[in-house]
């Protein structure tokens, strides 16, 4: 009985302690606040794949009606801003100085052959160097060409529609909204930040500032700093990560169709593998500087590339879809995009889950196995 | 004068020794720019490969047979299931076991023998909403090239005249994004080493107190910028040069633009870095400052610097804040050298700017040596 | 100095009252690139209940590992320690709850206050209800800490800190108290009011003490010594044990009209029959070797007045550590230069520095003659570094004139830097680039070249006996030789002014000793010398210095005459402590009025 009193006040004193230092280092307000929030708005303003309004230079010979009507397919579409120009080699200058990305020419035989049955070609020429956006630009002019055969054909018109029909549908995200696949994708950076750099930094310091030294000779017991080191720092990153949510929702309008207590769940075991590696490799390294290096390179860039968190993973060679395994955060960027925009789809979740709570708790028996009361290992 | 030359080769030759002796330094421009060539290089693609997806397939004829052979034998996509029902169909987009599911309706075969247009159906998972408009385009121009087989065997006949898309792509005629990633890619690994060792130059040496040392000898401003600002160009221009025979041979990027043009772009480039680093190491009391301050710099100019993602869909405000910095100059330089042949004439509208920048952050990290000091 | 009374166990009851046996102790250290270091060889001793032990010798002697072990931070290679009966490896959660330990770096969270620290460990030692609230009035009286529990450790002064640490350290009323070098860096008062803690807690409580110290006046306080030298136990016994036999091999050396202390004070220290020389109030302190006869002294030394004094704890230590090891015989001696004069090399003139709204220095105004040795003295945090910082322009002043060799170097071009020397607080070489390298970047960083280059860097080496380290990188050489390169960096150049900061803080007595004499060799040359130091003692080697606390002039002139100051009745012979100490309780009265002249002449004494 009078043993499990002194765990407990011990346990208060260490808390106690972890969370007065937390509220009066600026460098922990920072890394858990201020750099979250950068993020979001960096990522959230400054990051998107879509192409909406792509200057595009117009080059039309013909000047028929029948062109300009084709022409006003192009000029309502919300995705192009057309520049018109005179001759082929002014557009082609256009794409040469980088104001326009693609070129529509309507030749001037376009009317003729439409008029005499024949096939009219519509001659379209993409900037290629950035290939993403090629070919994003070459399916919105098929689908504005498919959209204009299919009013004429409405109206009783020649038209030549193609045998097979394409009608696409995108679910979860009708829009396709970059912004919604990034941001609930930068929760998880946001998270991995706090439970791998901040822990890593902080117990660097107590080394360097000789505090560890003297929490070493009192009577703490392993499971005490352990428990004292996650607890703060796992609130520090649910707060982190519930605020990240509300301006996701808020200031982003990314929609949240999942349940609250499944978010809380799931990253509440993402939070604790985090904070299980960052433990992990603050055990070994009593250095700010290099913990700060360390858990860069192990935490922050792993999480950035090889999580899915931009770049589709399945379309990476196979050696790093097989690193991209052991990295938590893969798992998590899959919950955390499932729970924006599908909703609890549990056969998602669950499967992630197991993985997230197995690293939790491998990393954590680690970190533990690794707390030394002595100074030297 | 003779003077001046022995301190500005006894600094320059510290500085250099500083770097090469230390195996941390070493490593810093070695090690790290390697991994992240290779990593960025193979991960960095917005091509597809192995799109999983499913197939419910409600009309099961010859017909409808040919066009998913025709899917399956592109090479882009790989089966992951064939669906009875639409419930299946949900479940398996809504589980992430396929990311684009073809629904081809009862009707398809009877609309085709008619003459009538048949549609089928395509969900995609929004969840990545780029996989998914990419795969779309690519299950679209797969459709058209199966249309264009049936006309020309002549097992449909066409409703009449129409439209015919003639798309070409220039610089990147294949359109392969690696091209786009791998070309620019030297500049901000560069970037990366060079900040790394510039923004730590200065204020590792004030933490170890050296700086002091340095300060109180009687060298100038002028002769400590020169001695710290030597190594990072030299360490810099090469990592970056060594990434563009490596984007060359190694990826087979091809390279079409003049090598003046290259390194003139990339040491324009890379002083500006220089300055950028000396301003945040001289801004810096340790190296820990100088370590955060570097990666609050990186962090957003490469974020904003068009190299992933374009720069033109970012708010108008966004744009024009980005137009100091210093590494969407390189990116576009880089691209337009490599792709579409630049020369250095060409290459200009986006050097001045570099300049421009290098001749304010310089001086003023050199005044900062000594007006910042605790 | 007053000895707590002598207790002198018996054998017999050595095992009953011991409370932490240290038995055939053992420690290596090894690092994958670097041979194995033996930290501690084959120690044994006893520390007694009521009793204070002190752990005596320099840095690297094997102090901090010795009471690492005891608190179970580290597993012995061999051998054991017992602690209150129990093994200190075996039962270590048991030993400390038991045990109070102080580190060096006094173990408080700086962003903690007063209070929450003690909080803290009161939690984590389980000491908790009525206990805990008479143990905090009892802790915060004792450490007059109770005015600022409110305020956060890291804006506590370094005395303050150290009794905090202290305090936190007693919590739990251990049976043992372990303290690490607790006085390294904290002004006198400060060292007395902890030791007179200490003391009552001995007294009234009768704990057993552990107590590692560099400052040789302090084991004279403990009941017990034991004197580690490179790992080894070189001796053990009371203080007064060890003074006994050096009766009659102390002496005082007056100046005579043809000789000055200076050079009197270089000659002994290059004789072999000489254990030590130092410069104590206003006379020349020597230590005989063993079995030497005073009168061999006045045969080379001329007709000089001898005195007999107390013999101290210091000496019997100097004495007793193998001489090879520290001394040092300066290389030439003998002015050549044309001496000191009335010039005033450096001058500041109502010098004024802020940071914010804080005044670090308080309108400071004084002058440096050429070629005299100058000291800025103060504790930690009276603004000396500051000051010092200005001189050499690397600070701009917030207010008054200052010029040094006729510039303000703030100012003026790189070349008026050139004529000056400057060695830093902490070492500032470069840590990568080896001996002679960094020789070879700093020569030529004052314009050396060539032959002349050569010379110079021969002349280190041989000066500062660094030729068998030259090729090692600066970062790695073994302590003393860090300070020797440093310094023979600053004179590579042959400077006019010599700027040194706090060169003998962290520094072991034989370092400082022999810096000592090496600044007086070039001051002998006419080399003009700015000096900050804390350790009132070193101020007997100024010509002048100025005395500062918190930002303001204390006081200013010869040591003689800040002595003098400090003179009472019950003081009729102070020492520069006992005058810091009077002149900080403000129970004399300071010549504030007119600090720019010194009272009296600075003539040389």
């Amino acid at each position: 009985m009078k043993g499990k009193l002194l765990f407990l006040m011990r346990l208060r004193g260490i808390l106690q302690k972890e969370t007065l230092q937390i509220l009066r280092d600026p460098s922990s307000i920072a890394l858990a606040i201020v750099m979250p929030m950068v993020l979001l708005f960096l990522f959230g303003y400054g990051v998107t794949l879509d192409a909406d309004h792509i200057p595009t230079a117009l080059v039309d010979d013909d000047g028929s009606s029948v062109a300009r009507e084709l022409i006003a397919r192009f000029d309502l579409s919300p995705n192009f801003e057309l520049l018109p120009t005179r001759t082929m080699a002014e557009a082609e200058e256009l794409i040469r100085n980088r104001t326009a990305h693609a070129i529509i020419r309507l030749q001037s035989d376009f009317s003729a052959q439409m008029l005499s049955g024949q096939e009219a070609p519509v001659q379209l020429i993409v900037n290629g160097i950035d290939a993403n956006r090629a070919r994003l630009i070459q399916g919105y002019v098929r689908t504005a060409l498919g959209n204009w055969s299919s009013m004429r054909l409405a109206r009783g018109e020649t038209a030549g529609l193609p045998a097979v029909m394409v009608s696409p549908r995108v679910w979860f995200n009708e829009s396709t909204e970059s912004r919604n696949f990034i941001i609930p994708g930068l929760i998880t950076l946001i998270m991995t930040l706090i439970g791998i750099l901040l822990t890593a930094l902080v117990v660097a310091r107590e080394w360097e500032r000789g505090t560890m030294e003297a929490l070493l000779v009192t009577p703490l017991r392993r499971i005490e700093i352990l428990i004292g080191k996650i607890f703060p720092y796992y609130i520090l990153g649910m707060l982190g990560m519930g605020m990240s949510v509300l301006v996701a929702i808020l200031v982003f309008q990314v929609p949240f169709r999942g349940s609250v207590p499944a978010l809380l769940l799931f990253s509440s075991l993402f939070m604790l593998a985090s904070l299980g590696f960052g433990l992990l490799l603050s055990a070994a390294i009593r250095i700010q500087f290099v913990a700060a290096q360390v858990s860069i390179v192990a935490g922050f860039l792993p999480a950035f590339f090889l999580s899915g968190l931009i770049f589709d993973l399945e379309s990476t060679p196979l050696p790093i879809q097989v690193i991209s395994h052991i990295v938590p955060a893969r798992y998590f960027v899959d919950i955390s995009h499932t729970l924006f925009m599908a909703g609890d789809v549990w056969p998602v979740l669950v499967p992630g889950g197991l993985v997230l709570a197995a690293m939790a708790i491998i990393f954590l028996r680690l970190a533990y196995g690794n707390i030394t009361k002595r100074l030297e290992k | 004068m003779k003077a001046f030359l022995l301190r500005i080769l006894a600094i320059v030759q510290k500085e250099f020794m500083m770097v090469l002796k230390d195996k941390k330094s070493r490593f810093v421009i070695i090690g790290p720019p390697l991994i992240q060539f290779f990593v960025f290089g193979y991960a960095a693609t917005y091509d597809l490969q192995n799109v999983r997806y499913a197939v419910f397939d409600e009309s099961r004829t010859a017909l409808s047979r040919q066009l998913l052979v025709h899917v399956e034998g592109s090479g882009i996509f790989r089966p992951a299931g064939y669906l009875e029902d639409q419930h299946q169909l949900n479940e398996i987009i809504d589980n992430q076991d396929a990311r684009l599911a073809i629904h081809i309706g009862p009707e398809f075969d009877n609309a085709l023998q008619n003459g009538r247009p048949a549609t089928i159906q395509v969900i995609a998972d929004g969840r990545n909403p780029n996989v998914a408009l990419i795969a779309m385009g690519y299950f679209s121009s797969m459709v058209e090239q199966f249309n264009q087989e049936l006309v020309e065997r002549g097992m449909v006949a066409t409703t009449g005249p129409g439209l015919r898309l003639d798309d070409r792509a220039w610089f990147n005629e294949n359109l392969r994004s690696r091209w786009f990633f791998v070309s620019a890619l030297g500049g901000i690994i560069s970037m990366v080493v060079v900040m790394i060792l510039t923004s730590l130059s200065v204020a590792r040496e004030r933490e170890f107190g050296t700086f002091d040392q340095l300060l109180v000898a009687p060298f100038s401003a002028g002769e400590i910028l020169i001695g710290k600002s030597l190594p990072g160009i030299v360490f810099g221009l090469l990592d970056a040069l060594i990434f563009a025979v490596g984007a060359i041979y190694w990826f087979g990027v091809p390279f079409r633009g003049t090598i003046t043009a290259l390194v003139l772009s990339l040491l324009a480039f890379i002083i500006t870095i220089v300055g950028v680093g000396l301003l945040v190491s001289s801004l810096a009391m340790t190296m820990q400052q100088g370590l955060l301050g570097s990666f609050l710099f990186i962090m957003p100019a490469v974020t904003l610097s068009g190299f992933a993602t374009p720069i033109e869909n970012m708010p108008s405000w966004l744009q024009n804040a980005d137009l100091i910095n210093p590494v969407r100059y390189i990116i576009i330089a880089l691209r337009t050298i490599f792709l579409e042949g630049a020369n250095s004439a060409m290459v200009w509208p986006q050097l001045w700017p570099l300049l421009l920048m290098a001749a304010v952050t310089l001086p003023l990290a050199a005044w900062l040596f000594r007006h910042r000091s605790v | 100095m007053s000895s707590p009374p002598q207790i002198t166990p018996q054998p017999a009851e050595t095992q009953a009252k011991g409370i932490l046996l240290v038995r055939e102790l053992c420690k290596s250290f090894s690092d994958k690139n670097k041979p194995e270091v033996k930290a501690l060889d084959s120690v044994s001793f006893v520390v007694h209940r009521g009793c204070i032990t002190g752990l005596v010798g320099a840095d690297g002697a094997g102090k901090t590992t010795l009471i690492r072990i005891s608190a179970g931070l580290l597993v012995p290679t061999s051998g054991s320690v017992t602690v209150l009966g129990r093994d200190s490896i075996a039962d270590t959660l048991e030993i400390q709850s038991r045990v109070g330990y102080m580190p060096q770096k006094f173990g408080l969270y700086q962003d903690l206050t007063v209070a929450e620290n003690m909080t803290l460990y009161a939690d984590l030692q389980g000491v908790a209800g009525t206990e805990r609230t008479e143990k905090f009035t009892r802790l915060l009286q004792m450490t007059s800490l109770g005015a600022y529990t409110g305020r956060r450790a890291g804006a506590l002064s370094g005395g303050m800190k150290q009794k905090l640490g202290l305090a936190c350290a007693l919590i739990k009323s251990p049976e043992i108290l372990l303290l690490d070098e607790p006085t390294v860096g904290v002004d006198p008062v400060s060292r007395r009011e902890l030791w007179k803690i200490v003391n009552e807690l001995v007294e009234r409580d009768g704990i057993g003490v552990l107590v590692s110290t560099a400052y040789l006046d302090e084991a004279e306080k403990c009941d017990q010594v034991v004197v580690l030298h490179e790992g080894k136990v070189l001796a053990e016994g009371t203080a007064d044990a060890f003074i006994k036999p050096m009766a009659g091999r102390t002496l005082l050396l007056d100046a005579s009209p043809d000789r000055n202390l200076r050079t009197i004070y270089t000659h002994l220290s290059g004789r072999a029959d000489v254990v030590d020389v130092t410069i104590r109030s206003g006379k020349v302190r020597t230590v005989l070797a063993e079995k030497v006869d005073a009168t061999t002294l006045t045969d080379t030394l001329g007709p000089i007045t001898t005195h007999q004094a107390q013999p101290t704890f210091e000496d019997a230590f100097m004495a007793l550590i193998p001489r090879s090891d520290h001394q040092h015989r300066p290389s030439s001696v003998g002015s050549t230069h044309p001496g000191h004069d009335q010039d005033e090399i450096v001058r500041a003139d109502n010098l004024q520095k802020l940071f914010g709204t804080f005044e670090a220095v308080k309108k400071l105004t004084f002058t440096v003659r050429r070629g005299e040795i100058f000291g800025l003295l103060g504790p930690n945090g009276a603004g000396k570094s500051t000051t010092f910082r200005i001189l050499c322009g690397l600070l701009p002043a917030s207010g008054g004139e200052i010029s040094v060799a006729g510039h303000d170097l703030r100012r003026s071009r790189a070349r008026a830097r050139s004529r000056l020397g400057y060695m830093a607080q902490q070492f500032s070489l470069y840590g990568q680039l080896t001996t002679r390298e960094n020789l070879g970047f700093f020569g030529k960083a004052y314009g050396l070249s060539g032959k002349r280059l050569k010379t110079r860097i021969e002349w280190a080496f041989a000066e500062f006996s660094l030729a068998k380290w030259a090729d090692t990188p600066a970062g790695a050489l073994p302590g003393g030789n860090k300070q020797r390169l440093a310094m023979a960096v600053a004179l590579l150049h042959e400077p006019d002014i010599l700027f040194l900061d706090e060169p003998t803080s962290g520094v072991d007595p034989f370092a400082r000793r022999e810096f000592w004499l090496r600044i007086n060799t070039f001051a002998e040359q006419g080399t003009t010398v700015v000096v900050t130091t804390h350790f009132m003692e070193e101020a007997e080697y100024c010509d002048r210095m100025l005395i500062m606390s918190q930002g303001d002039t204390l006081a200013f002139g010869t040591p003689t005459e800040i002595r003098e100051l400090a003179k009472t009745a019950d003081t009729p012979h102070p020492t520069m402590d006992d005058a810091f100490i009077a002149l900080a309780e403000g129970t004399v009265i300071t010549p504030q009025s007119a600090p720019a002249t010194p009272m009296g002449e600075g003539k040389r004494p």
